[in-house]
Parts: structure tokens; sequence; C-alpha cells
């Protein structure tokens, strides 16, 4: 392997940015974490390594983008995959017109409802793990905490959190986007499926702390 | 304006707490009353009894002890919520009779917000991600665009409520103001083998009930011993929120962390959390022990910061609300910043 340019230290990896045979490839080195004691972290590195690049290539199957993976190292927790040119949806949302907004988030809850009808969980469906490439695609990363799963209870889950996380960080325009998700989603899953996970979804905000509809 | 002093009454739960504080920031009583259930966790109506047994005792300690005269009081402010009703009305009663007998404004403060605040007060810390962790609640969160938001929370029980109820079912009597995380910490301390127990993080959220059953189990089967159970089931749990609160400061790209609630006096989260500050250049803030725990100091400095930004409530309004979320809350007097 040639020389290595840290290009991301996230909370979960270190993404290196570099050439491996004539590839511009991206290497995700799971971290060892300090704060976890060796057994524990150990079983949690190769665990979500392994599950990750399963589950990339299953997304695949099920049509959504992802970067190709080459290569799985587990001794070393690290995965080689395609580096995918592109920016991240949660920078440039705010650059976006309302209706570029809504479809782009159209777009994003297809590719959701595409996952979760292949029995795939992404389990962290925040922005930032979101890729618009420079053909107009999106690609999802990340699927360190995915799940493969055909449970509501984990779908409800999934895009619970990603309500969660639009709203923390879009809260000016979250309520669009999340309906624009609902809407993408329905394209896929349908009518009944919608209605089923936002039942799910108000079950489980319910069961949170302190919600006054309780 | 910066001459004042509120008493501040805390009665979300198990604890009355009586805070006095001067406008400037300084702490001049903190007087606290638990109540110690005989068996079994907190019965709101006698947790409400014991608060009313206890409130006037406590205040006028409060006062003897600060030093002032109650005509010096320039404020009264009360958790509002969330918390369990009768004990929260409880204070909140003692609260407004006060107010009225002294004639003085009337502020409803929000206990969350409150733990973060007296963290940013003692500490120093200006604008943290905080990681909120008591027996009711568990919260990542950090200050953007007017609000405490919620970046990850509990999606069931609340880590000290699952530290409680461990410990009650290894059979271990609460001992009077010995914390249920200190009984596990110490036991903790002497387990050394690594039973596997459910690892449950959902994106930033995070699950406990899975954790408590199976460590549950594992002291009922009576195979392991206690001191591995203890040390797995605390590895487990605060790895968990070490997590969280690491994808929460890589997310938000804040430069300080804060550790409060009452949970915080754990030596473990502590160490675990100061690794990840460390990694990340962050700088790392506890509240001190004395705060970390409900008290009436964080209620009273809280109502202060509220009634300078022009926030009071009539008392014919001041009903308590059980369920008042922390990131329903306006915060004027956090310095206005946006994300990125």
């Amino acid at each position: 392997m040639k020389k290595e340019v840290l290009i991301k230290k996230g909370a979960e990896a270190s993404l290196y940015l570099q050439n491996w045979h004539n590839r511009k490839v991206i290497m995700k080195k799971r971290l060892s974490k300090k704060y976890r004691i060796p057994e524990l972290d150990k079983t949690i590195q190769a665990q979500r390594t392994k599950r990750e690049s399963q589950i990339m290539h299953k997304a695949k199957e099920a049509g959504v983008s992802t970067p190709i993976v080459y290569f799985v190292d587990l001794q070393n927790s690290t995965i080689v995959m395609e580096y995918i040119e592109g920016k991240q949806v949660k920078q440039i949302l705010n650059e976006m017109s309302p209706n570029e907004r809504t479809k782009i988030f159209t777009c994003i809850g297809e590719l959701v409802g595409k996952l979760h009808a292949a029995g795939i969980v992404h389990g962290d469906l925040t922005t930032s793990n979101m890729i618009l490439t420079q053909k107009g695609d999106i690609v999802f990363i990340d699927f360190g905490l995915s799940e493969q799963t055909w449970e509501v209870e984990a779908r409800g889950v999934d895009l619970h959190l990603m309500k969660r996380a639009i709203m923390s960080t879009h809260f000016m325009y979250a309520d669009e986007c999340f309906k624009a998700v609902l809407d993408g989603y329905q394209k896929v899953m349908g009518k009944k499926a919608v209605a089923e996970i936002l039942d799910k979804i108000a079950e489980i905000e319910r069961r949170g702390r302190y919600i006054t509809e309780r | 304006m910066s001459n004042g002093y509120c008493l501040g009454i805390e009665s979300t739960a198990d604890d009355f707490g009586v805070g006095i504080v001067s406008f400037k920031g300084e702490i001049l009583t903190n007087i606290n009353n638990s109540y110690i259930p005989e068996k079994g966790g907190i019965h709101p109506r006698e947790a409400a009894r014991h608060h009313a047994d206890v409130a006037g005792k406590v205040i006028t300690e409060a006062l003897k002890r600060s030093k002032i005269e109650p005509k010096d009081l320039t404020l009264i402010a009360f958790s509002q919520g969330p918390g369990l009703g009768p004990c929260l009305r409880t204070g909140a009663t003692a609260a407004r009779s006060l107010a009225l007998y002294l004639n003085l404004p009337l502020v409803g403060v929000n206990h969350c917000v409150a733990h973060i605040e007296i963290g940013k007060l003692t500490t120093g810390a200006t604008d943290p991600l905080t990681l909120y962790v008591s027996g009711g609640n568990t919260i990542v969160s950090a200050y953007e665009l007017g609000k405490y938001r919620i970046f990850g929370e509990t999606l069931d029980i609340a880590v000290g409520n699952c530290l409680d109820v461990f410990v009650r079912e290894l059979g271990i009597k609460f001992e009077g103001g010995k914390a249920p995380g200190r009984i596990v910490e110490e036991l903790a301390a002497k387990g050394k083998k690594y039973i596997p127990l459910p690892y449950t993080v959902k994106g930033m959220d995070l699950s406990f009930s899975g954790l408590l059953t199976a460590a549950v189990s594992l002291l009922k089967e009576k195979k392991c011993n206690i001191e591995d159970v203890c040390f797995s089931f605390q590895e487990t749990a605060f790895s968990m929120l070490t997590e969280v609160t690491e994808r929460a400061l890589a997310h938000t790209e804040k430069k300080e962390v804060l550790l409060t609630g009452g949970v915080a006096a754990n030596s473990r989260l502590q160490a675990m959390l100061k690794i990840v500050c460390e990694e990340h250049n962050a700088r790392f803030f506890v509240v001190p022990k004395e705060y970390s725990a409900d008290n009436g100091v964080m209620i009273a400095w809280t109502g202060i910061l509220s009634y300078l930004h022009g926030i009071t409530v009539p008392v014919e309004k001041s009903f308590v609300r059980t369920k008042w979320r922390l990131d329903e809350v306006e915060v004027p007097w956090v310095e206005k910043r946006s994300l990125n």
C-alpha cells in the first residue's frame, strides 16, 4: 500500500484516502477505543466490520448505491472501499432551494424504502452519511450500525432516528424534509407500510422520556 | 439588578433541596433532604409526603446558613418539571407560598436545563456538548439556535434507573447517602472477568432495558461472581454512553464536553469520557460532586438566568409540567450560535 492521507477522523473509524492498485480508495479503519476494555472492544470491532461489509453488498442488490468493497481485513478491523466523489448532504442542504430539498429527500426516502424492503436497516441515517455525487446520485455510506431485519420495530427506529437527526441538525426545514422522506418511502413500500411505520414511530416516541401526549 | 438573591427549590423526585444563589453566581447554601424508601424504588406519594414534612425545616435551615434574611431575597425559583407529579406539586406549593408571602416574582425552571446550567456555572464550560446522566434522564445535548437540542437519549429507561434496579436486585440495601452507582463502582473495581451483555446503541440513542434484564438474570443464576457481573454491567453501560457522546461530539464539533447529573460522580465513566476528549481535543468538565445529584442551587441559578431575561410565571399559571422535555425550553441567556 502506498502513502495514505487521513481525510476524516470520525467517532467510530478513521478514513484514509489512498491509491490501492491504481484505484482511488477509502481505507476505513475502525479504531480501537481506549475507553473500552479490550474484550468488549474486539468483539464490537469485528462484529461491525463484518456486518458493514456484508450489508454494503446486500444494499447494492436492493438497488441502493454504496461504495464497492474491495478488501476486508477482520484482524485489523479494516475495509478498503471505493472512493465516492461528491458532497455530504449535510454540507449542501443550506444552499438548496426548497424544491431541490424536497426532491433530494424524496429520493432519500425511496432509497431507505428499498433498504427496508430488502430487510436492511441502516442504523445511522444522518445527512452526514449520504453523499450526493456529481451525477446527482445519492450514495449511502457508513453501514457500521446496520442490521438485517424485517421487523417493523427496527424500521421504525431507523426512521425515528433519521427524523431526530434532521430535527437536530436541519431544524429550520425539518418538517418538509421528513415529509418528503415519507413520500419517497411510500413510493417503494406502499401506503399500508407507511401507515404502519408512522404508528410505530409514534409508539417509539411515546416510549421515550416525557412525551406530553402520553 | 446584579445585587439580588434567589432561593431555588428542587423536588422532582426523591430529593427535596433548597439552594440560595446570588445574582452574581455565588452559591450561599445548598441543603438537601432525601426520601429513603423502606424497600423498592421511589413511591411518588410517599416521597411527596416526605417533602411536605421537611420543606419548612429545609427552607429555614437554608436561610439560616446563607446568613441572609428572607427580606433580602429577590426571587423564588422551583423545579417545574419534568418529574414525579406529587413531588413536583409539593415543591411548587412551597415556592408559591414563599413568593406570595414575601411578594417576590416566581420562576418555573426545567430540571434538565438546570443540570446543564449548574455544570456550566461551576466548571466554567461555555458551549459544551453535555452528557446528562441521572436516575430519570440519559441525554446527550448541545445548544443550537435558542434551545438545548437533544442529539441522543435513552429509548427506554435512564442509566441511573438501570443502576438503581440492578443494585436492588443485588440485595444490598441503600445505605444512607451511598448512591447505588457507587455500590456498583466499588464492586466492579474488584471484578476481572468480562461477561458479554447486551450492548445497545442505535445511532446516538441508547437502550438499557435489555442490559438490565440480562444482568439481573446473571445475578439470579448465581453462576458468576457478583464482582464480575458488576464489572461487566458497568463496562457495558458506560461504554455505550461514551460511544454516543463521542459520536455526538464528532457530529456537533463542539470543543467542550460536560458531564452532569447524579451518575456524573462515577469515576469510571469520567475516565472513559476523559479519554474521548483527549482524542478529540475537547476540554472535559465534570460537575462537582455536591452539584451532580439533584439540588436546589441549580434551580436557583437557572431561575436567575431566566429572570434576567424576563422569564417569570404568575402563581396562578405555575402548574407543574411532569413531562416537560429539555428541547422544548427557550434559553435566551445562552449566546446565539448556529450550526457550523
